[in-house]
């Protein structure tokens, strides 16, 4: 993994709730475009190390930050981050598929609009086009754009939560346990869309199944108690791990 | 039928029979009014001004006076009402001092109105120097609505999800857009509500715009926002305890008028919340 380049790289970072020391001594990178998987048992900080990255846990209060967390060299743990063009830059998609209570048009018009993008009808068209194509939902929904998103199947308004992203042109994408609430067939084929994805953005997953990090991500890092405690290429975490912790974890023996 | 049905079905029935309870004084009331009033209900009760000592003739001034009252409290409250809700919800930080304030607020929606009326006389009428006139008494009926705008619209906006918020805020957008597009659309059905509760309770009022706008009689429209008016439910206790030799049912058809308005004001905000529901965009 050395000769990766690095899009993410959290130093010494950690983050307390009020008292709760959530997350301890970090040190972690990112590879760039790859699928990078952060497993471990519940509460062990792997979400809350996910929103560091596009710093949604200032929505938390009480939460404090310490260290540093640079994404193409910028560091984003710094007052003065600019978290519009963050976030922008960094997407996120979240447990449930959570499309807002409008078209889908709309759904997908809500960031072009906010990040003034795209202006006039036909570019609008065609940059959501281009964004339902990039989820495979193009063929499926052009007929029906202006219905409401509530309506569609919950893969498909995954989907299109994963479009809303990827139509802000961002270069990283952070993911929630996306499929946590999808059936399994729709699970296989949402990994699939995040494997054609990882040759444009850095996508880093948070799961709660282990499988599901063994056969998508290319790199695993191991929570435990608010501690990194592994992280290496997924094969070499699945196969031979050097902690005992994550040998046990792995191997089912807590989690 | 087992135990367990039978205690339901009484419960049922004592709950049916309360609600008929509640439900029963409010129709003896619009029936009684109604039935008393609407011989008296004339084009000209609606559009002449009152004759021979408010025995004869319309109410016009008053209707007119009544709906620039509303309007103009509704100028003044819903904006500031709405604006503090939306800092109080998404923007102020929960310590002591916001704290403070939201008792307030709770508290000020339970004080009597003849306490904003003297509120308003000292303050508006005499310190300001505005003199009962239209602004006067609208700002008074604007301040004894405001707590209730506010406590209406902060619930609504608490009663949105936080995920909505979350996902706006992931995607870039700032607090207001996210407040803007993403909070505020769906707590207008609520904010609604709660304004048009808080300007019918404006409207039917005589102790706020009693010494701040009201006048006993003043049969022309008025000419400035300094001006006095007649207003509905001041002229309806004026010709029901000063005028001698009254007719009765110019009361009740007075009073028919000013439930009409309130319910008109009801079914526009009705109306309203449909229509917002239809439209809503991004």
């Amino acid at each position: 993994m050395d000769q990766m380049a690095v899009k993410i790289r959290a130093k010494d970072l950690n983050l307390f709730y009020g008292d709760f020391h959530a997350l301890q001594d970090i040190q972690f990178s990112v590879p760039e475009k790859a699928i990078t998987a952060l497993i471990g048992p519940s509460g062990c900080g792997k979400s809350t190390l996910l929103r560091c990255f596009n710093r949604m846990n200032d929505l938390v209060e009480n939460c404090r930050i310490t260290g540093s967390i640079r994404i193409d060299g910028q560091e984003v743990v710094d007052d003065r981050t600019d978290l519009i063009a963050l976030r922008k830059k960094v997407g996120m998609v979240f447990q449930r598929p959570n499309v807002f209570d409008l078209s889908i048009y709309n759904n997908l018009l809500f960031g072009l609009r906010i990040h003034r993008m795209v202006s006039g009808k036909d570019r609008i068209l065609a940059t959501i086009r281009w964004g339902l194509e990039q989820v495979g939902l193009w063929d499926e929904l052009k007929d029906r754009l202006n219905q409401n998103a509530r309506t569609l199947t919950l893969e498909q308004q995954q989907r299109l939560c994963i479009a809303r992203v990827v139509i802000l042109r961002p270069e990283v994408i952070l993911l929630d346990e996306p499929c946590s609430a999808l059936d399994p067939i729709a699970t296989m084929r949402i990994e699939e869309l995040l494997r054609e994805l990882k040759r444009d953005y850095t996508i880093v997953i948070v799961t709660h199944n282990m499988q599901q990090a063994a056969r998508v991500s290319d790199y695993t890092g191991f929570m435990y108690l608010g501690r990194l405690i592994e992280f290496g290429t997924t094969s070499q975490v699945f196969t031979n791990p050097r902690d005992r912790l994550t040998e046990n974890y792995i191997s089912g023996q807590f989690g | 039928m087992s135990g367990a049905r039978v205690r339901q079905n009484i419960a049922f029935g004592l709950m049916g029979l309360v609600t008929m309870l509640v439900v029963l004084p409010i129709i003896l009331t619009l029936w009684y009014v109604v039935a008393n009033g609407i011989g008296a209900i004339s084009l000209d009760f609606i559009l002449q001004p009152p004759r021979n000592g408010m025995r004869e003739g319309g109410i016009f001034p008053a209707i007119v006076g009544t709906f620039i009252l509303i309007v103009g409290t509704m100028i003044l409250s819903l904006p500031i009402g709405v604006l503090s809700a939306i800092y109080l919800v998404e923007y102020a930080k929960d310590n002591l001092f916001t704290r403070l304030i939201k008792l307030a607020v709770v508290n000020l929606s339970g004080i009597p109105s003849i306490v904003y009326g003297l509120f308003g006389l000292t303050v508006f009428v005499v310190l300001l120097r505005l003199g009962t006139s239209i602004l006067a008494g609208c700002m008074t009926l604007a301040i004894m609505s405001l707590p209730v705008i506010i406590t209406a619209t902060k619930e609504a906006l608490e009663s949105v999800p936080a995920s909505y918020r979350e996902i706006s805020l992931s995607l870039g957008a700032t607090k207001w857009q996210t407040v803007r597009h993403c909070v505020l659309p769906y707590a207008i059905p609520g904010i609604l509500t709660g304004t048009v509760l808080s300007l019918s309770r404006a409207a039917g009022e005589t102790a706020p715009i009693l010494f701040t706008v009201a006048a006993f009689y003043l049969p022309r429209l008025p000419r400035s926002l300094f001006d006095q008016v007649m207003a509905l439910p001041y002229h309806l206790y004026v010709i029901s305890t000063q005028v001698p030799n009254m007719p009765l049912s110019l009361s009740f058809a007075t009073a028919f008028v000013l439930i009409s308005l309130v319910f008109l004001m009801n079914l526009v905000s009705i109306i309203l919340r449909a229509h917002y529901r239809r439209k809503r965009q991004w």
